[in-house]
């Protein structure tokens, strides 16, 4: 059967969608991270998708693009990760809360 | 001569607001002079303006526009023609000798200033009243004279029964008030116009009803001013303020203002004889009625007050009649006397120490020789006794009742002459002759100061002499008024009346100073005369402030409490305080959102996400739905 | 056919992996699922004629971040049970299937789409690396060079934040004070071992 760009939205959409439950699960900030990157894969299947059932190069440009905007944003995160472990020792999410109200 | 009008109106409002300044300060001697001296100034111009009027002239003056919106045009003008320079003469001359009297009355009192700058507001008010030209301006007059009464009778307002009282009078005022709104209302509906000369060429031109109506309304506002029943039970009370104030307020000015208005709408009243007739009978009922109750009052002030409701009715009956002259008259006469005997009540007080009841006192002819004089001079007077002004006022409408033929209201008016001079001597006997049965009360009597009487002794000339004014006054005041001589044309009738008349006041006189003059007790409420059912009835004042105050009065009481207990407190304070609530427990409610739990805040983002995502579908297929059916 | 085929295959797998990611409580499991579902979703790339993008996946995502996510997990100590409080697991799962559902209503819809131009057209004779390259650098130069800021800024920062002693600067030191420091990190350490 024809694989339109219809299917490749689905699944991207069912993808981001994970990546949403992901988001809103874990309290560990690690796990939190993992389902981040999921989330921006997520939208490079769809990039790539268009780019191909459209003859456009420009998909897949933003595509690179975001590959490396997340790779420096996996380097500032875990780095930032690691002060607040050397100051606290934990990474939990619902001890965080210096934030409130 | 526009100067003098000016001069006339504004002196008493120049000296209110003078000693409206020092409204704070202790007393100083220079309000009441400065405010006297002001009146002063009034009265001058006024007479100066009587003598211009007397030369067969008016003056008319528009000072100011005052509305002017479309059809509607009222502005400030003033008049003195006959009718309003007798007023002013009157007005005048009272306020003058009041203000110089209360100099001396009001010595030791805290209030000074306020005193004499309410008085003088009380005067510009009734100037106005008197000087204005057309309905309107009748009417701020009529507004201003109730609101500085009110300020006067509450003046000691640290006493709950003043406030009371002032609160009483201004509120059966403006019940009337809303009465002869009306009446201006439907006649500036029907003419167009509030201007006396354009209202009064034209009343005629309109339906008999209208002009019935019209005249039934202004005559209910003229009721409150004047205390007709049922609207009297203020004045007894309005003695709560002090005797100065009853002098020129109670007696002399305000509660004529009604008189005034009759007098003053002649030519409407002409078209209605049957509410005249009515006018008259009620003022006929009203005289006998004030009359019985102060037979047997035990308070000063309080039986010279149902004295002067009774005069009123007098006045009543002869402007109800058609003969708005001898209303007029009477009006100016009465003023004068009365005003005298409030003065001299004054002094009595002040020497009793505030003590009001005549049972008290006795044998004050030895100390306070002055006031002596004067009282039973004016007591003679308001009964009545050839040459005094009083015989040719009340004598005259007595006439007019029997030439018009209404030998019930004569009969009634007889009467009540005849009552009239018993209380007023049963008053002077308790006073001043008799035992001394202040003494058993430890107080020691003395005269006022020698200026008070100094003060007081122009009105007591006035009062003897103004009768001799009669023919003078006529020629003046028919220039403006229906010129009807009143004659008995039978002349063995007419004397037979008048001596007859004379003969029966006589011996009333007689009778109350046998009665009264050899009282050496004060009755306490057990003797058998005390507990019988006329005096109680009298005594109580047929039991009408008690029923006003069950059928008005409580269930209104009872109406604000639900009305605020459960409208105003439950309805209105609840929405309010609900959508505060609503406000604050929203905020309440969400301020959970900041947690500072990244966790949570991620879930929020997703759900709004969500709504997003929603609108977008619905608007999407909206849209679509839209544009696929157009096409 | 075989594209369907694939395309069947690698989604499948990808999906599994991706749940692991989210609802296991074992860190390691984790890491392990999302590397494979990274190579899977490169698979995704070379079945869509995007070669050059397929191989960056691999390299960047599987290479680099992957390990760098496992660094993280050695550091942090997460290879033991990741104990989490579980707040509404249910409430979650329905609204990520609700968005789910409404993106994909979204999608669904048929494209209308009225004379779409192509920016920069495939040439299906040009090999795609070459033409990544040639678009690349002559259209989209700017923000290559922009990234390549930001990744040198990005490094920085990570040394930075992880590093130890990154108060004291050798290079602007003189040769006494390294000497001294010297001393000071011999005694402090042999005070250790004993």
């Amino acid at each position: 059967m024809e694989i339109t760009l219809t299917h490749y939205l689905v699944l991207s959409t069912i993808l981001f969608s994970i990546g949403l439950i992901g988001v809103m699960r874990r309290k560990n900030l690690l796990m939190l991270f993992f389902a981040t990157e999921i989330l921006l894969n997520s939208v490079n299947i769809g990039m790539a998708a268009i780019s191909h059932y459209r003859g456009d190069y420009t998909g897949q440009m933003f595509a690179f693009f975001i590959i490396a905007i997340a790779a420096s944003e996996v380097a500032v995160g875990l780095g930032l990760l690691i002060v607040w472990y050397k100051r606290t020792g934990k990474i939990d999410l619902d001890l965080m809360t210096s934030m409130k109200g | 001569m526009e100067i003098y009008l000016y001069i006339a109106l504004f002196a008493p409002l120049a000296g209110s607001l003078f000693a409206a300044l020092f409204g704070a300060s202790p007393k100083t001697m220079l309000t009441g002079v400065m405010t006297s001296g002001l009146l002063f100034t009034s009265f001058i111009s006024s007479t100066i303006l009587l003598n211009y009027v007397l030369s067969g002239h008016t003056v008319h003056v528009e000072m100011m526009t005052w509305i002017a919106t479309g059809d509607l045009y009222i502005p400030f003008g003033f008049v003195v023609d006959q009718v309003s320079v007798v007023m002013m003469m009157v007005v005048t001359i009272v306020s003058t000798v009041v203000h110089v009297y209360s100099v001396g009355y009001m010595d030791h009192d805290k209030g000074f200033n306020r005193f004499f700058s309410y008085l003088s507001a009380f005067v510009f008010s009734m100037m106005v009243l008197v000087m204005s030209d057309n309905f309107l301006g009748l009417f701020i007059g009529w507004e201003g004279v109730g609101l500085c009464s009110w300020l006067l009778i509450g003046f000691w307002y640290h006493k709950e029964s003043a406030t009371w009282a002032a609160n009483e009078a201004f509120i059966m005022n403006r019940i009337a008030d809303l009465a002869m709104l009306i009446g201006i209302f439907m006649l500036y509906w029907n003419l167009g116009s509030l201007q006396y000369d354009v209202v009064f060429a034209n009343i005629a031109t309109l339906p008999m009803h209208i002009i019935t109506w019209i005249g039934i309304f202004l005559f209910i506002g003229a009721m409150g001013k004047s205390a007709q029943f049922p609207l009297h039970t203020w004045l007894a009370d309005a003695m709560e303020g002090p005797t100065p104030v009853s002098a020129l307020i109670h007696a002399a000015t305000m509660v004529t203002a009604g008189v005034y208005l009759v007098v003053r709408a002649n030519p409407i009243y002409d078209l209605i004889p049957n509410v005249g007739l009515f006018i008259a009978s009620l003022g006929a009922f009203v005289a006998l009625f004030a009359a019985s109750m102060a037979l047997v009052n035990r308070d000063m002030k309080r039986i010279i007050a149902y004295s002067t409701l009774s005069q009123l009715g007098y006045m009543f009956v002869a402007a109800g009649l058609g003969a708005y002259w001898v209303a007029l008259f009477h009006l100016m006469a009465h003023a004068f006397f009365k005003a005298l005997l409030f003065l001299g009540a004054g002094n009595v007080m002040h020497a009793m120490h505030d003590e009001l009841d005549p049972f008290k006192m006795g044998g004050l002819r030895k100390v306070m020789k002055g006031t002596f004089i004067m009282m039973t001079l004016a007591s003679v007077a308001l009964a009545g006794i050839y040459p005094f002004a009083g015989f040719f006022s009340k004598d005259l409408i007595l006439e007019v009742g029997f030439v018009e033929h209404h030998y019930i209201i004569y009969s009634v008016l007889l009467f009540t002459a005849m009552l009239t001079a018993f209380y007023s001597f049963r008053l002077v006997a308790l006073i001043f002759h008799g035992e001394e049965r202040y003494k058993l009360f430890g107080i020691h009597p003395h005269e006022a100061y020698k200026f008070m009487l100094v003060a007081m002794s122009p009105l007591l000339l006035l009062a003897m002499i103004a009768g001799s004014f009669k023919s003078t006054y006529y020629q003046l005041v028919t220039g403006l008024l229906p010129a009807t001589h009143y004659h008995v044309h039978n002349v063995a009738i007419y004397w037979t009346m008048t001596i007859g008349t004379q003969l029966l006041v006589i011996a009333a006189i007689a009778f109350a100073y046998k009665k009264y003059v050899s009282f050496n007790s004060v009755p306490d409420g057990t003797s058998r005369m005390e507990n019988s059912f006329i005096y109680q009835l009298l005594s109580n004042q047929y039991y009408i402030p008690k029923i006003y105050d069950e059928v008005f009065s409580k269930p209104y009481l009872q109406l604000s409490k639900f009305a605020w207990k459960q409208i105003d407190l439950k309805i209105v304070d609840a929405t309010v305080d609900a959508i505060a609530n609503a406000v604050y427990k929203t905020g309440e409610k969400t301020h959970t959102m900041q947690s500072g739990n990244l966790s949570s805040m991620l879930r929020w983002m997703v759900i709004g996400l969500i709504v997003l995502l929603v609108l977008a579908v619905a608007f999407t297929a909206g849209y679509n739905a839209v544009n696929l059916r157009a096409m | 056919m075989f594209e369907a085929v694939a395309f069947y295959l690698f989604a499948a797998l990808t999906l599994v992996m991706f749940t692991i990611t989210v609802m296991t409580s074992q860190a390691l499991y984790a890491l392990t699922a999302m590397a494979a579902g990274m190579i899977f979703i490169s698979a995704f790339f070379f079945i869509l004629g995007a070669d050059f993008l397929g191989a960056i996946q691999i390299i960047v995502y599987t290479g680099a971040v992957m390990a760098l996510y496992a660094f993280g997990m050695m550091f942090f100590d997460t290879t033991r049970r990741v104990v989490e409080k579980r707040t509404n697991p249910r409430f979650i799962i329905v609204l990520g299937a609700i968005s789910a559902v409404l993106v994909a209503l979204i999608v669904l819809a048929p494209i209308v789409t009225n004379n779409l131009n192509a920016y920069y057209p495939i040439d299906p004779s040009v090999g795609n690396t070459q033409a990544i390259g040639m678009v690349l650098f002559t259209k989209y130069l700017v923000p290559f060079e922009l990234a390549a800021v930001m990744l040198l800024v990005a490094m920085i920062a990570g040394i930075v934040l992880a590093g130890k002693k990154m108060d004291k600067s050798l290079t602007l030191m003189a040769e006494e004070e390294i000497a001294l420091l010297h001393a000071s990190n011999v005694t402090s350490s042999t005070e250790e071992a004993h």
